[in-house]
């Protein structure tokens, strides 16, 4: 009997974990409609859709990284370089502007993943180091950041940020689709059960034969190609390589993976709470900003505010459900 | 067989103990030698006036760090205690530099509470910091840059102490004071075993929580004391650009100068050293025209190094 109250305990503990972001979001979403006219116009739920289509690529890629029990803080610089590369590359035509930033994104993701997997390095200090490194790579292609390359204008590349079907840009439906292949990567297929097997116990991962170290490799690498992308499309966006974007972006990527239920300790997490946590901060950073009167740099303050709860939530979450057993 | 790995090994050890200072002997004699106008001592107070305020918070980095954390934090701090002193500086120097400590104070407290008590993961921890702390000092600010001019207070940051800047006074005080934490308290020695192995600190009767609080306080005062310090000398206070990044600076100069990052050990001298060797790096690259974004990619390159040196020692 204790053991099904356990089970029980356990599991309103993991639901609250993972789907209080999700209740959250409701509860924001509903508020905010009755409190502010404009929130619900089209126009708005549009603008809130492609601030967050952006935000949710590179937490994607941050989603895998936290879930093999990892960190990775250089997708902000990343992100800026991807979108320099993107409109560097874009005077040779769209196939260039695309893949330069995917490929020189990717490479840096797979020396995260080298450097993390085969050597044993801290994650958090080795993509600390590739933070500086892609600033560094940022400012050398820019002149030391005197030079914003433009795409021109008619160049097809532009589209990709500026398109829009049934009035949603084209980058709301890319993030939908690959945070939809992400999940669907994460839960069906083998390298997303060695993924979550590598941060939930890593020697068993290693003594039941699961290739642990291409698994981080792979996952570092994926991350980094997805924040050159999300830069790339933000550039299309912007139709021009803004130098000094990026800055902090890795701390509201890994602020919303958290949020959305993954566990920093790895092992656990969705795809689709990670999507529910981006929603929620791009609604907490709409409604700030609906309120006019506040100083908008109280969206950090929320922000931080809003991680810590979550994490201090989980955790005593966690350690009743251990207390439990 | 054994031989080579073992001298291998012992070349690594040499290297990660004293590795920095050959890395400062090295740079300084390369300057002397190729650098223009290097040895003036003009040019000595400058460099050292501007490593002073990495190396106080490098040395509360390094204490965080001996006891296994880390404190992200610390740039949002200095960034907290830069906004407080404008709101007090009316009731005079002294006051508004008390005060901008005692946040400093708070900010690390909150830290500690959350990991001793909470058991709060320090990155995520302090990331919380990070992420809220430098909103808050812009929200205290109203977001702008304040000038200020009381002499009092603009003496830390051009007066000079027995002809040493007001600054690097500080700094090597505070250096001295906290190598004495270390070596000679109980304190010190607790933190060294909370580091080295928690649980059987818990075990041994150490006040592991008690400790760790104090630890992260301490390190919150040392990130408010360079927020004073960067404040005095810029002549303003300017939440939003101060001690951006500062956490990466203080982290690598902390690991370069042979703290291992799993704790255990705190070298107060090599934290100090490892300050000064990523000023001269700098310097140099500064000195010899090379571009900012050579010299990020250089750091990016100094702390891979280190690191991976330090894990060649720890994995033994």
């Amino acid at each position: 009997m204790t053991a099904v109250r356990v089970r029980l305990r356990r599991g309103i503990g993991r639901g609250i974990g993972r789907q209080g972001a999700a209740v959250a979001l409701v509860v924001m979403v509903l508020v905010a409609w009755l409190s502010f006219p404009r929130f619900g116009s089209p126009d708005n739920l549009r603008d809130m859709a492609l601030q967050g289509s952006f935000l949710a690529i590179v937490a994607l890629g941050m989603t895998f990284v936290i879930i093999t029990g990892g960190i990775d803080l250089s997708v902000g610089s990343v992100y800026a370089l991807g979108g320099v590369l993107a409109a560097y590359g874009s005077q040779w035509g769209f196939v260039v502007a695309l893949v330069l930033p995917l490929a020189v994104c990717g490479l840096i993701g797979l020396l995260n993943g080298v450097l993390v997997a085969r050597t044993g390095m801290a994650p958090f200090i080795v993509t600390l180091a590739t933070l500086l490194l892609a600033r560094g790579l940022l400012l050398a292609i820019t002149s030391e950041g005197s030079t914003t390359y433009r795409i021109a204008s008619g160049s097809a590349f532009l589209e990709l940020g500026r398109g829009t079907v049934f009035g949603f840009g084209y980058p709301v439906f890319l993030a939908l689709a690959l945070c939809l292949a992400g999940g669907l990567v994460l839960r069906r297929t083998r390298f997303g059960q060695s993924v979550l097997a590598t941060g939930g116990a890593e020697q068993s991962a290693v003594l039941m034969g699961l290739p642990v170290a291409r698994t981080k490799v792979l996952v570092y690498t994926m991350s980094g190609v997805l924040s050159g992308f999300a830069g790339a499309v933000t550039a299309a966006y912007l139709e021009s390589g803004v130098t000094v974007i990026g800055v902090g972006l890795e701390l509201d990527a890994i602020s919303v993976v958290v949020i959305g239920g993954t566990l920093l300790t790895g092992g656990a997490g969705t795809v689709l709470g990670t999507v529910i946590g981006v929603g929620l901060r791009t609604v907490i950073q709409n409604v700030i900003n609906q309120i006019g009167t506040l100083d908008s740099n109280y969206q950090s303050v929320v922000s931080g505010a809003f991680l810590l709860l979550v994490v201090v939530l989980q955790r005593s979450l966690a350690t009743r459900a251990a207390r439990g057993t | 067989m054994t031989a080579a790995t073992w001298d291998r090994a012992g070349v690594a050890r040499w290297l990660q103990e004293y590795g920095v200072y050959v890395a400062v002997a090295g740079l300084l004699l390369f300057n002397i030698a190729f650098t223009t106008n290097f040895l003036s001592v003009g040019n000595f107070r400058t460099q050292l006036v501007q490593a002073a305020p990495v190396c106080v918070v490098a040395l509360g980095m390094a204490l965080v760090i001996g006891t296994e954390g880390v404190d992200l934090s610390v740039g949002a701090v200095m960034a907290l205690s830069a906004a407080v002193i404008p709101l007090y500086l009316g009731y005079g120097a002294l006051p508004s530099i008390a005060l901008a400590l005692v946040a400093g104070l708070i900010a690390g407290m909150f830290n500690g509470v959350l990991v001793a008590y909470l058991g709060i993961q320090p990155i995520v921890a302090t990331l919380a910091l990070l992420v809220g702390g430098r909103g808050l000092a812009l929200v205290l600010a109203n977001g702008q840059l304040v000038q200020l001019h009381d002499p009092a207070f603009l003496f830390l940051g051009t007066g000079d102490v027995l002809g040493v800047p007001v600054g690097v006074f500080a700094a090597a005080l505070f250096s001295v004071a906290v190598a004495l934490l270390v070596g000679r308290t109980t304190f010190g020695r607790h933190l060294v075993a909370i580091g080295g192995n928690r649980a059987a600190s818990v075990l041994a009767g150490v006040p592991v929580r008690r400790v760790l609080i104090g630890v992260y306080a301490i390190c919150g005062v040392l990130a408010a004391v360079a927020g004073v310090l960067s404040t005095a000398r810029l002549g303003a206070s300017d939440p939003a650009d101060v001690g951006l990044l500062m956490e990466l600076s203080a982290i690598t100069a902390v690991v370069v100068g042979g703290t291992p990052l799993t704790g255990g050990r705190v070298r107060v001298l090599g934290t100090v050293m490892g300050a000064l060797l990523m000023q001269l790096v700098r310097a140099t690259l500064i000195k010899h025209n090379l571009p900012d974004s050579t010299a990020q990619m250089a750091q990016a390159a100094i702390i891979v190094g280190a690191v991976y040196l330090a894990r060649e020692r720890s994995s033994r």
